[in-house]
């Protein structure tokens, strides 16, 4: 494991910044349940990131508390350098950290363009007078901001639906927009939970290859959640183990795969 | 054409009219309905409170003048001059976005994720209280609102349109406020549209109408998509305050027209603008047309419950409303 926060090459050439989230002794409760116990992590730059783990051990909770949709009892969240204060979840959609939910959240009454149109709201600077009647400058922040999402549509193939009323939309294609979605915004950390559940083999495939795509071609740090532990060894370059709140490994897919508590964690625990 | 065809054209006409007061002020619930998920009783009271405050102030009235003078020991009741009409729309525009904030900051702020039956009460607590708050700062007195609309039958429209019927036609009879207030309500609810489809704004706003969770996300605050809806509804409240105040008077009755808003949003569907303003448009024509022609047969005054039978024929059939998609239960 390399933790002494400088830029890095790993074994099969890929470039790893510097600590770009730092997570640190995060403990979040709910009630009586402690869902996060004290865990550290950072991610880097460039990189991506996973996080397994069985049912309930709390890496969706961790995801939250990263977007600002979970605030913990304890810890500090550090973010390019600096400690973040406690913020509201549109605060860190801001910061330019973008997100999917485990159960997708889209505006299912809209179009397919119009939901990732959403996405460019933080790029929007013109003022509401400007927009509604002086034409100018709002009708070229759109132009450009459609030029941005119309990348983004071919990116991930899905031209052919964006006049669809999401709400029409299959499981499968409903995760793809969600995803473009996030990428219009540019994100410069962008969290996935679970974009994979519920897929087919074959839409699986799709997914991972535009997941290593996009940080490829954009360079876009990413953090996942993933249940299936094959998937995650052919994407991260590092992964975080959590069981029951607690982190039981951190290191790359293969240290993790042999490291002994993480193997008894995942036959000792049944996980679907 | 005959004549008495003719005068059924001109009561649906009459109607038309009437219906466009009924939608805005359905429009206004809508609003805040899909924003939020609150069913704001209060929007007549907004309507009514708008239109006593653009009073008070085209007028230089002192707010509050009789707890001051109470209090005080004082005898102010005017600032002794008057605002022009456009002004003081301006400034009441302007009272009712403080309003809008200081609703949702002292109140729903609080109640985020409560129940709806919650929110509602909440409401009606709300409309009482602004009920109150109007008569103490303006006095309880009606009030004649005269912003410089024309008022009276348009001859212009009598006079194109007498060649129409034959000997016993004289033309259609329609207020020119009633022309006004629709070119209004078509420039606002044009305004409106333009605002939620092309702005940043309007697109959170429709946004948060769908998932607050997703719209979280994307970067938008709630709370300012809240206190947003709550201005705008104000808006169409003063339209809605303003139309209403001039023909028939600024009066605490004013408030009983969200009633009828009721059947519209029935007709309507909750969440759905075009269906605000068909549902107006059909309420109005509906009780104008039935008072009419059946009106005379049961011995008039239909206008006071059409509009609610209407609504509760369309509970039976055709709970979604005009536009909601057909309710299918999961099983
Ligand atoms: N909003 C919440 N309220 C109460 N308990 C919660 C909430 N969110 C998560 N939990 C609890 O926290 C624990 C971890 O859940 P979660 O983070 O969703 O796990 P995972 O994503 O790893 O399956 C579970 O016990 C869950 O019940
Ligand atoms: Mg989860």
């Amino acid at each position: 494991m390399k933790d002494s926060g400088a830029p890095y090459v790993t074994a099969d050439g890929r470039q790893i910044g510097k600590v770009l989230m730092d997570m640190r002794g995060i403990t979040l409760r709910f009630g009586g349940v402690e869902a996060i116990k004290d865990i550290s992590f950072d991610i880097r730059e460039g990189e991506i990131r996973a996080m397994i783990g069985p049912n309930g051990a709390g890496k969706s909770s961790m995801l939250n508390v990263i977007s600002g949709f979970y605030h913990p009892q304890e810890g500090e969240v550090w973010f390019r350098g600096e400690k973040r204060p406690p913020m509201k979840p549109f605060q860190v959609a801001r910061l330019g950290i973008a997100r999917t939910f485990q159960n997708i959240a889209l505006f299912d009454g809209m179009s397919v363009l119009d939901n990732i149109m959403t996405g460019r709201l933080t790029h929007m600077k013109t003022g509401l007078l400007a927009q509604m009647v002086w034409k100018g400058p709002a009708e070229r922040e759109e132009v450009e901001n459609r030029a941005v999402v119309e990348r983004i549509i071919d990116f991930l193939e899905i031209q052919a639906i964006r006049k669809t009323p999401v709400g029409r939309l299959p499981y499968g294609l409903k995760k793809r927009v969600e995803l473009a979605r996030a990428l219009a915004a540019e994100p410069k950390l962008l969290l996935l939970d679970e974009p994979m559940a519920g897929m087919n083999v074959e839409e699986k495939e799709d997914m991972s290859r535009f997941i290593l795509d996009v940080n490829d071609e954009f360079g876009t740090t990413i953090a996942l959640i993933e249940h299936d532990m094959g998937v995650v060894m052919d994407l991260s370059d590092r992964v975080v183990v959590m069981d029951y709140g607690r982190k039981i490994g951190d290191g790359t897919p293969h240290e993790v795969r042999n490291n002994q508590e993480v193997i008894d964690a995942y036959l000792g625990v049944a996980h679907d | 054409m005959s004549a008495e065809f003719l005068y059924g054209v001109e009561v649906i006409i009459n109607g038309l009219m009437a219906g466009v007061l009924y939608a805005l002020v359905a429009l206004g619930f809508v609003l805040i309905f899909k924003a939020s998920g609150i069913f704001n009783y209060a929007q007549g009271v907004m309507a009514l409170f708008a239109a006593l405050t653009l009073v008070g102030i085209m007028e230089g009235q002192v707010p509050f003048s009789h707890i001051i003078n109470a209090t005080f020991g004082t005898d102010v009741h005017n600032f002794g001059w008057t605002v022009p009409a456009l002004l003081a729309i301006a400034l009441t525009l302007v009272v009712m976005i403080i309003f809008a904030w200081m609703v949702h900051t002292f109140v729903f702020k609080h109640l985020v994720g409560q129940e709806p039956i919650i929110l509602f009460m909440a409401t009606i607590g709300l409309a009482y209280f602004l009920e109150g708050i109007g008569d103490l700062m303006w006095g309880s007195d009606i009030k004649t609102l005269d912003i410089g609309i024309p008022q009276g039958g348009s001859m212009w429209v009598e006079n194109l349109s007498k060649h129409l019927g034959g000997e016993d036609f004289y033309g259609f009879f329609i207020d020119k406020l009633d022309i006004v207030a629709t070119i209004v309500a078509i420039v606002l609810v044009a305004g409106l549209i333009v605002f939620a489809q092309y702005t940043k704004q309007g697109r959170a706003m429709r946004a948060v109408a769908d998932d607050h969770q997703a719209a979280l996300s994307v970067g938008i605050s709630l709370n300012f998509i809240w206190v947003l809806v709550w201005s705008l509804a104000g808006m169409v409240a003063l339209v809605a305050g303003v139309m209403w105040g001039a023909k028939s008077g600024v009066q605490f009755s004013l408030s009983l027209i969200a009633l009828k808003a009721l059947p519209v949003l029935m007709l309507g569907g909750f969440t759905s603008i075009p269906g605000a303003i068909v549902g107006g448009l059909i309420i109005g024509v509906g009780e104008k047309l039935f008072e009419y022609m059946i009106g005379p047969m049961v011995g008039g005054a239909t206008e006071n419950w059409f509009a609610y039978v209407l609504a509760l024929l369309f509970l039976v059939f055709r709970p979604q409303g005009l536009f909601g998609e057909r309710i299918i239960e999961r099983v």
